[in-house]
């Protein structure tokens, strides 16, 4: 088999990097995973900033065209790719489509930071030798449980975040949840809301998510 | 079919959805919800924005909120409506999504923790911790090295014409060159003349006139 043009760079451990690979998956897309070794600082080298200029993962390539930030690489994935795997991951018709950037939106702005800073405190640190920020832990879950009680709210009376079916609103949380509620000891957060708790068994149970998850304990 | 808007004057988010209906040449009716009485956190409000969180925004039966979500959707539906926002070609259209990203997970935080300290505070008779000052102004360089890099190379954010990827900035950039951190802008050439080019536009001039 020919080798496949689309490239991720980055460790499928990275929640950014998990976030594009769970979107090829969904769709279907043949990829090639290009390791990029952090230990070693092969993503603050030249030839790596050239593709992705804050020194970060993933990085991205698809023939002759380059991008970084997974939730853009996603929408190009998505876009390039209509009728393969999942369809309407962000929506087919204009109404659709706005309801699920604003979720993402949401996502982004309002759930993504204090989940991000609780993964990095929870899971990372100790396995990075650093030391663990009380209160920097104690703050970013206060942040994230009034996130999780709109959550709950909007879950009672639809399906997925945007609607009834899943689209990248709800994707776009894997990464995170997958952290705090497999390799953290807050996982009750999520399970003990009743919506969201369905919520999450849901969209963790995909085949695509699952296979995602191999890759991160292979 | 009528526009509404939800909003407050002076919030960067509500400026930011301000800032593409008036590019857009769009007509609409701005509300004004009230912070100083607990408006936006009211059950009316929240059925609009359950984060209780300004703007929120109204066309017919579609109900929105998060600025973001906001000038996407307009940028799409009026897409042959006053200034172009988007670029139809895929491949750019590629480029610009990932400008848009940037803007959101890198300039959004460190900025916005700014506007807080450096304006908003004093709005509230609050004292600027000058240590977070400190911090996010550091974290801002390193987000400000990278588009004077870009920005060398390209003429906006997002390409070569303006689009959502530098509209998105003005209402945190418009506040931060009110304070100490302009000098962050004015040290990089080209982004300095992007930012005044951007915060110049008689859309934008309107929006936070008007």
């Amino acid at each position: 088999m020919a080798t496949p043009p689309v490239k991720v760079y980055g460790p499928a451990l990275s929640t950014a990097v998990s976030r594009v690979l769970v979107c090829l998956l969904e769709k279907d897309v043949p990829f090639q995973l290009v390791p990029v070794s952090m230990a070693k600082l092969e993503h603050k080298k030249p030839d790596y900033i050239k593709m992705q200029p804050f020194g970060q993962v993933p990085a991205f390539q698809d023939e002759d065209i380059t991008l970084f930030e997974s939730r853009a690489i996603c929408r190009y994935i998505a876009e390039k790719y209509p009728n393969k795997g999942t369809a309407g991951l962000f929506g087919t018709n204009p109404l659709v489509k706005a309801s699920i950037d604003q979720w993402l939106e949401a996502e982004s702005q309002s759930f993504n930071p204090p989940s991000s800073v609780l993964t990095f405190q929870l899971v990372f640190a100790s396995r990075m030798k650093l030391k663990q920020d009380e209160a920097l832990i104690k703050q970013n879950e206060a942040k994230l449980v009034k996130v999780l009680d709109v959550y709950e709210n909007r879950l009672e009376s639809s399906r997925y975040l945007a609607g009834d079916e899943f689209t990248f609103a709800d994707l776009s949380h894997l990464p995170n949840t997958q952290y705090l509620v497999d390799k953290t000891d807050r996982a009750e957060l999520f399970t003990s809301r009743k919506n969201v708790s369905r919520w999450w068994s849901e969209i963790s149970t995909r085949t695509a998510w699952k296979k995602v998850v191999e890759m991160q304990n292979a | 079919m009528a526009i509404k808007l939800y909003g407050a004057p002076a919030s960067n988010a509500t400026l930011r959805a301000k800032a593409c209906l008036a590019e857009k040449g769009i007509e609409y009716e701005f509300v004004h919800v009230d912070m100083s009485k607990q408006e936006h956190k009211s059950p009316e409000f929240l059925s609009r924005n359950p984060f209780g969180q300004v703007p929120a925004f109204e066309e017919g039966d579609l109900k929105l909120f998060e600025s973001r979500a906001i000038t996407q959707y307009l940028a799409h539906t009026y897409a042959d409506k006053g200034s172009d926002l988007i670029i139809k070609d895929p491949k750019k259209m590629a480029i610009l999504a990932v400008w848009i990203e940037v803007e959101s997970q890198k300039f959004e935080p460190a900025s916005s923790k700014l506007v807080w300290e450096l304006v908003y505070k004093a709005m509230f008779g609050m004292t600027t911790d000058e240590a977070v000052v400190e911090g996010n102004e550091k974290k801002l360089e390193q987000v400000l090295d990278v588009y004077e890099s870009r920005l060398s190379q390209s003429k906006y954010l997002g390409g070569e014409s303006f689009t959502l990827a530098d509209l998105h900035h003005l209402p945190n950039m418009k506040y931060l060159v009110g304070t100490k951190t302009k000098r962050l802008f004015d040290a990089r050439p080209h982004v300095s003349a992007w930012a005044a080019d951007i915060l110049s536009r008689p859309a934008w001039v309107k929006a936070t006139t008007a």
